[in-house]
């Protein structure tokens, strides 16, 4: 398919206001009074337009007049390195150096649809398009060339984008194709380059947006400055369906810069010219709001006892006649019960967005880990049509699932609405974050295995319990919990609970027999998804539980966990990590406690083994985290050093969620409300960290954001029972939670 | 009530006209267009809005931007004084020591405080230094590196 010139105007005439293009930080962002302040003074980009079939090359690859690689993804920087690691993909099929390179992220102005940037999933899903399409985009440049010679195209040579055919033959693609658009389909059969040839896949390119941050350059959708820019802050209730009683909108109406007070329903907000005097009208407004909240329950002590008894009837997801007995007849068989509570994203900088409404358009600029998906739900938000909404996804501070990206999204287009022809900035304050945020769900899991008398595993039974790992409002706008406290609401309904419950629940571990139950439970706070979702909790106990049948066979962990195992990559892992750290010298450090764990993420992605190692002072009853190796096996790997620091990022996230994070809350509402009453891990308690990679190019490469949250959880969980002889199967594992008598 | 203050920001005299109560946060933001500070908190528990102000890392959140009148403050911005990336800059880039950035200034800006104070610094006193700034990616064994680096690069900052 290919549109003529003809059909092209009237395809671009019908898609109307989209093309009215704004670049990601507009010329007018320039006019800053600090005049030394740089930005985007290099490469303009390339002029928008639509993106019209992901099936052509076109989505994917456009070479501008004068050069220029524009890569398209529908993907969004995260602060993975997405964009470094898809143009290493792009320049090395299509035989251009890197720095002739650029890229999109995710924009419904211009970019493919490619749903939400999360599973771990953008080099495997976008990874791959881009790759199959540069390749294309090659052939199809070849074949110009050869037309153009009259040669065959196998005697063709390609150097940064210059056809070689012979002494006196050589074109670039940009002569080649004089302007026109790259419109070929993407047939699959063009031929992938060979690993050997690689000269940009797995080499460590530095990420070009990191220069931008440490020269203060604008970056985050935060830093988003459009002229007659207007600021606003929401005032959320105290509590999860609290609804508005009275509040004292006249006392700021006079205030300096006040432009507006929304009040609709229980939904309130209030723009400004400044963005400080948003914030004193919040300050205002929260202190003279009065609110029929709800009580909350049921609280932390009694949660994990309701989850057994108001859980749905458990789902089957695997099954296994008579697996009951099977157990009960081994030779040595256990069961034990673990417990993750509720924990947040907490994301440093709170959520931000920009939205401006014109007409009947609206724009929204969003840290959003899926543009089309916001798309869709602002369309069922506003009863407007898709056409008429355009989605330009931006970075955020740290993204890890679903935080507050997308409320604070649509927030600010709620309030643009109420405000048009102005740009709406909203961004959080901590409290909105701290406590609006969905939380990564509190679980229970229950495991029970039997094993014979040399270690094998014969029967593994596992039992979740656990509310939703996903609530991502896609397409349903009571999602956002603003649209719910609106004068005319939207019902929330949670759809049904997602498979992320029991994602990595199944052991890879081979066995004859397994079962696995899940019992789906409405709990008391808001949920969705959190890096790795119900993988952290299932690796959690699973591979607490691995420690726990080891020491029952009486088997080394690891030597147990490579009995246990057929996957020749999973035993490469676990073997890599006993050789990388000296396992076998570790064994009888006194004073110390050492744990592994490994898991392949989603038993789909990558491979990964960690040994957490911790320093026990059992005068002061208390345990340091003191080093954590990990080694990973993702495949091709794209970007080793880009890797390493996801990795490494990942290990301290988990260790930070596993050995000091809870979100509290009482019958009034939440109770970890920033830093203080919600403490993540600082520089005095990170551990030292080191990564080893197993790179695989004659592979294909698999996501690695999330493999290590699991394995490290239950890592540092088996290093404490080997330092204290405690087996601690509650989370978070605090020093109290240790018998320190018994040890 | 606004106020006039006059700060003298990256090595230069500037002048602002603001609310009283005004955090000097949202004034470089705002007024002066910088990126580099950042609101993370607005609690002081974070160090996202850090400048340096006669020469230590200090929160810009809460103070009020007329209570800065005297000082001298900089930013992330005013590193590079013509004369390319300042030796942080580079050890920061080199190391490729960030996830998603937002805490990048604060890291960089606690971090200059220390190396100003104390160019070769221990892991230890690098730890402490950075204490006060959250990284919720998990880039703090980056960060470390990234300092130590600039230590081993130059005595001046």
């Amino acid at each position: 398919m290919k549109l003529t010139t003809t059909n092209r105007r009237t395809f671009l005439k019908s898609s109307g206001q989209l093309l009215i293009g704004f670049n990601l930080f507009p010329l007018a962002f320039c006019k800053s009074k600090e005049t030394e302040n740089t930005l985007m003074n290099d490469y303009g980009g390339i002029s928008e337009r639509p993106h019209i079939d992901r099936n052509l090359i076109d989505s994917w690859i456009r070479l501008d007049a004068d050069g220029h690689v524009t890569i398209l993804t529908g993907k969004q920087e995260l602060g993975q390195g997405i964009r470094t690691a898809l143009m290493q993909i792009a320049a090395e099929e299509l035989d251009v150096d890197l720095e002739i390179c650029h890229i999109i992220n995710g924009d419904t102005g211009q970019t493919a649809n490619e749903g939400y940037t999360a599973g771990s999933n953008s080099v495997e899903g976008s990874g791959k398009a881009i790759r199959q399409a540069a390749a294309e985009a090659k052939l199809v440049l070849l074949k110009l060339a050869g037309e153009k010679w009259g040669t065959d195209i196998t005697g063709l040579q390609v150097k940064n984008g210059i056809i070689q055919g012979g002494p006196d033959k050589e074109i670039s693609y940009w002569e080649l194709l004089e302007g026109r658009y790259l419109e070929e389909k993407i047939t699959g059969d063009a031929p992938i380059k060979d690993h050997n040839d690689h000269v940009y896949v797995g080499k460590a390119v530095p990420r070009e947006d990191i220069m931008k941050l440490v020269r203060g350059e604008a970056h985050f959708v935060h830093d988003l400055r459009l002229p007659d820019m207007v600021h606003a802050r929401v005032l959320h209730p105290p509590v999860y369906k609290a609804k508005l009683v009275s509040i004292d909108l006249d006392n700021i109406k006079d205030h300096d810069g006040i432009l507006k007070v929304i009040e609709d329903g229980s939904f309130v907000a209030v723009i400004a010219k400044r963005e400080f005097q948003a914030v004193k009208a919040w300050q205002h407004l929260k202190e003279s709001s009065k609110w029929d909240s709800p009580k909350l329950g049921p609280l932390s002590e009694a949660l994990f006892e309701d989850m057994k008894t108001n859980a749905n009837s458990p789902q089957i997801v695997e099954d296994s006649p008579g697996i009951s007995g099977k157990i009960n007849s081994s030779f040595k068989k256990i069961k034990a019960e673990y417990q993750r509570p509720y924990q947040m994203h907490g994301s440093t900088g709170p959520s931000c967005a920009v939205a401006k409404c014109d007409d009947d358009n609206l724009t929204v600029w969003s840290p959003t880990q899926g543009v089309y998906p916001l798309q869709n739900t602002l369309s069922d938000l506003f009863g407007l049509a898709k056409e008429k909404i355009r989605c330009i996804g931006m970075p955020g501070s740290g993204c890890y699932g679903h935080n507050g990206a997308d409320d604070v999204s649509a927030e600010a287009a709620l309030i643009a609405k109420h405000y048009p022809r102005r740009p709406v900035r909203l961004q959080w304050m901590r409290e909105d974050e701290h406590q609006w945020e969905p939380y990564g769900s509190a679980m229970s899991i229950q495991l029970e295995a039997g094993m014979d008398e040399t270690g094998k595993i014969l029967a593994w039974d596992t039992k979740i319990w656990s509310d939703t790992h996903s609530t991502r409002p896609n397409g349903k706008a009571g999602h956002y919990v603003s649209a719910r406290h609106l004068k005319e609401p939207f019902e929330f309904q949670k759809g049904g609970f997602s498979g992320g419950s029991y994602r990595n629940a199944t052991p890879l571990y081979n066995m004859p027999d397994k079962r696995l139950h899940l019992y789906n439970y409405d709990g008391p706070l808001r949920t969705s998804a959190l890096r790795g979702l119900g993988a952290y909790g299932n690796i959690f106990a699973l591979e607490s539980f691995m420690d726990e049948l080891a020491s029952e066979a009486g088997m080394d962990p690891i030597a147990f966990r490579i009995k246990n195992l057929d996957d020749k990559r999973a035993i490469a892992v676990l073997e890599t990590l006993a050789s990388k750290t000296g396992w076998d010298s570790k064994l009888k450090n006194p004073g110390k406690g050492y744990g592994v764990a490994f898991s392949k993420y989603k038993n789909s992605a990558s491979y990964f083994a960690v040994l957490a190692e911790v320093e026990i002072n059992k005068a002061e009853k208390s345990f340091k985290l003191t080093k954590m190796t990990g080694v990973i096996d993702s495949g091709q790997c794209i970007n080793p050093d880009g890797l390493k620091n996801q990795t490494e990022g990942g290990m301290v996230q988990s260790a930070s969620w596993t050995l000091l994070e809870s979100v509290q809350f009482d019958e009034n509402g939440i109770l970890s409300k920033d830093w203080s009453s919600y403490p993540i891990m600082r520089f005095k308690e990170v551990p030292e960290i080191e990564v080893h990679i197993i790179n695989r190019p004659e592979l294909s490469p698999m996501g690695a954001g999330e493999a290590a949250q699991g394995p490290v959880a239950a890592a540092i969980a088996n290093a404490i029972f080997d330092g204290t002889g405690t087996r601690v199967r509650e989370l978070p594992i605090k020093a109290e939670k240790v018998d320190w008598e018994r040890f | 009530m606004t106020v006039k203050a006059q700060l003298d920001l990256n090595g230069k005299k500037v002048q602002v006209e603001v609310d009283e109560k005004e955090p000097l946060l949202y004034v470089l933001r705002e007024e002066f267009g910088l990126n580099g500070p950042k609101f993370g908190c607005g609690l002081h528990q974070c160090g996202s809005c850090m400048v340096l102000v006669n020469g230590e890392a200090v929160p810009s959140c809460i103070q009020p931007c007329k209570s800065f009148e005297g000082k001298k403050i900089e930013t992330i911005e005013g590193l590079e004084k013509g004369k390319g990336l300042h030796p942080l800059q580079e050890s920061f880039f080199e190391e490729q020591a960030a996830q998603c950035g937002y805490c990048l200034n604060g890291m960089m800006i606690a971090g200059l405080a220390l190396l100003r104070s104390n160019p070769k610094p221990n892991e230890n006193e690098i730890r402490d230094a950075l204490e006060p700034v959250i990284c919720r990616c998990g880039t703090h064994t980056r960060f470390i590196s990234a300092i130590k680096k600039a230590s081993s690069k130059t005595t001046k900052f």
